[in-house]
């Protein structure tokens, strides 16, 4: 028994006599993928069954199995695996990125035809099929009044509400908000709009509106965006607070510090640039949201600056609308309004980012 | 200013699990008194029931009775922040708060509790870094965030930000075992300086140090995992190390056991 299972010990590799392999040539490769477009080029284009694209695709696959040969050959079969699957992962990561710049790609030349002045100082009143002008000056101001609010309304609550599933919560209660929590998550955003066109605007309205009748508000729409930004508020910060070292609470503790104040002047800062990321995505998520605003604020052509009463517009919406609308001009401006919400949310992430980091101490 | 410690009957709780039992222990002020004995057996448990830093895990509870000058520290009308400022604590790793700078963190006790007035802190800073050894490596850099030093001068940090407050007993938990041997030689130095005005009391797993810094230990022990912890011995230091009156301290000082 004891001679078989010696027997099938592995044996300890044999030592290289020296510490140096052959390795491919550093023009190997790219010459490897040359040949690999080519030969992929003569057979798309000799067969007639595609385009560039094909090309590229039958390239890429010819170059991982040319190279996994090459490797093979010369440096053997652990250093080829490695290049095969460092070429792989390059090229996951390439396919990730290409949708994405392809977007900017579009966005920015087909949104620069109408981003001029007159565009972000006019709004879409008065403004017939045949106009060429118009503005989502309208929708800016929308976006940015019912963004604000949405976001006035969950940050706080949102932040609380993770610190007290962290710091506080103990048990089948904070175990139920956590569940519940989850369950928002996954509210789409059309049903959050029926929610607050069901409860705000035909119920609870018409008691505040000076004529006595439902009517939609920037502040419905604000309304349905908390709705979508609480969940995406809470289970980011509530992970980031869980990130912050126990040890950095028991040393405020220890300091005889109250935890309430350990909480706003120590875990709170620790984890702000995390906590400012959450914020961002989510005012980003709201920011795009069209269904709600459609349903609960109308949309609109002139400017309304009062979120409490009549129409407004979004940005999101401007874009669906006009996208959808029979004037040959409409496109273009669908266009600009969308990089015009890109750039928007771009900003205020940048803005954001750079307000956090004012906290932390340069090294 | 140093206060004398008085705990009966101490017993602590995990949950269910009983970490230590029946601790019957007196510190006299102004001296240093090392709590040693194998991992697991509850020096750092009943540690931290002394400035009730146990509570704070969930699930956690003591019993029995501790007295600062015959004011019992569990009392139910005891705020729990005012026996956390007369009793500081030093911890194993260095934990200065990253978001604030050495200046900051030394402060961080006082202001957190109130004191605004710029004067008083800069002289409190100065007077708590002076204490700790670490005004002259510092004094320069006070602006620095206080992550950026290195360890052994972040658990100085952490020593001048506990002195800061003025408490009366400083509790230290394994305070070197992240350190170097310089770093550690400062630290013990600084104990012996700190005795003047302190109530120390020090876990540690480094019987030299034991013998070198204190002047009472006090031996934990356990008969085996799962057990409570419990104070087999408690003497003058050099009575612990020459000549125990237990078989136990004997075989764990001697490293026949643990």
């Amino acid at each position: 028994m004891t001679t078989t299972l010696t027997s099938h010990r592995p044996r300890p590799p044999a030592q290289p006599p020296t510490l140096r392999a052959r390795r491919l040539p550093k023009w190997l490769p790219p010459a490897v993928a040359l040949g690999a477009l080519l030969v992929a080029a003569a057979i798309v284009y000799g067969a007639g069954i595609g385009g560039p694209v094909l090309v590229v695709v039958v390239g890429a696959l010819l170059y991982l199995v040319g190279l996994f040969a090459a490797a093979n050959a010369v440096e053997g079969r652990r250093s080829a695996r490695n290049r095969t699957w460092s070429a792989l992962i390059h090229s996951a990561f390439v396919l990730a990125v290409l949708p994405l710049a392809s977007v900017v790609w579009t966005l920015v030349t087909k949104g620069l035809e109408r981003f001029d002045a007159n565009f972000f100082l006019t709004s879409m009143n008065n403004i017939g099929a045949r106009d060429p002008e118009g503005g989502a000056y309208h929708a800016i101001v929308g976006t940015l009044i019912q963004v604000g609010i949405a976001a006035l309304i969950t940050i706080p609550i949102g932040i609380l509400c993770a610190i007290y599933i962290v710091e506080y919560g103990r048990g089948r209660f904070a175990f139920a908000i956590r569940f519940f929590v989850d369950v928002m998550t996954g509210i789409p955003s059309i049903v959050s709009g029926l929610f607050v066109l069901a409860f705000w605007v035909l119920v609870v309205s018409p008691y505040f509106s000076s004529t006595g009748r439902p009517g939609f508000s920037g502040f419905a729409a604000a309304l349905a965006l908390s709705v979508l930004m609480l969940p995406t508020v809470v289970r980011s910060t509530e992970e980031m607070l869980r990130l912050v070292p126990a040890p950095l609470r028991e040393g405020a503790y220890a300091l005889g510090v109250p935890k309430w104040k350990t909480i706003l002047r120590v875990v709170l800062p620790t984890a702000l640039p995390g906590i400012v990321t959450g914020v961002m995505l989510a005012i980003a998520r709201a920011a795009g949201e069209t269904a709600p605003v459609l349903l609960v604020a109308g949309g609109g052509a002139a400017i309304n600056f009062n979120p409490f009463e009549n129409n407004q517009s979004s940005l999101a919406l401007f874009v669906y609308q006009q996208a959808g609308d029979a004037s040959r001009y409409a496109p273009a401006r669908a266009w600009t309004a969308a990089l015009t919400l890109v750039a928007l949310v771009l900003i205020l992430t940048v803005a954001a980012k750079l307000l956090a980091r004012r906290n932390r101490l340069g090294r | 200013m140093a206060k004398r410690i008085d705990a009966t009957n101490v017993t602590a709780y995990y949950g269910a699990f009983k970490a230590i039992e029946n601790i019957n222990l007196t510190v006299e002020p102004k001296t240093v008194t090392a709590l040693i004995g194998p991992s697991g057996c509850g020096k750092s448990t009943f540690l931290r029931s002394i400035n009730r830093m146990h509570e704070v895990l969930p699930g956690a509870r003591v019993e029995g009775n501790l007295t600062i000058d015959g004011q019992d520290i569990y009392d139910r009308d005891v705020d729990v922040t005012a026996v956390r400022r007369m009793i500081g604590m030093v911890f194993q790793r260095p934990n200065p708060f990253p978001t604030m700078s050495i200046y900051e963190n030394v402060v961080a006790g006082l202001r957190l509790n109130g004191v605004r007035r710029k004067s008083i802190l800069d002289e409190a800073a100065e007077k708590a870094l002076r204490s700790a050894n670490l005004w002259d490596e510092v004094k320069d850099r006070l602006g620095k965030p206080g992550a950026g030093l290195s360890g052994g001068q972040q658990q100085r940090l952490c020593i001048a930000r506990t002195i800061a407050v003025e408490p009366q007993v400083v509790l230290m938990d394994e305070p070197c075992s992240a350190l170097d041997p310089i770093s550690t030689l400062a630290i013990e130095d600084l104990m012996f300086q700190l005795k003047d005005k302190f109530t120390i009391i020090i876990v540690t797993h480094n019987m030299q140090q034991a013998a070198r810094v204190s002047d009472r230990t006090a031996f934990f022990s356990i008969e085996k995992t799962g057990d409570p912890g419990r104070l087999i011995e408690y003497d003058n230091t050099q009575k612990i190390f020459s000549n125990p009156g237990q078989k136990k301290t004997e075989d764990y000082i001697t490293g026949r056991f643990g």
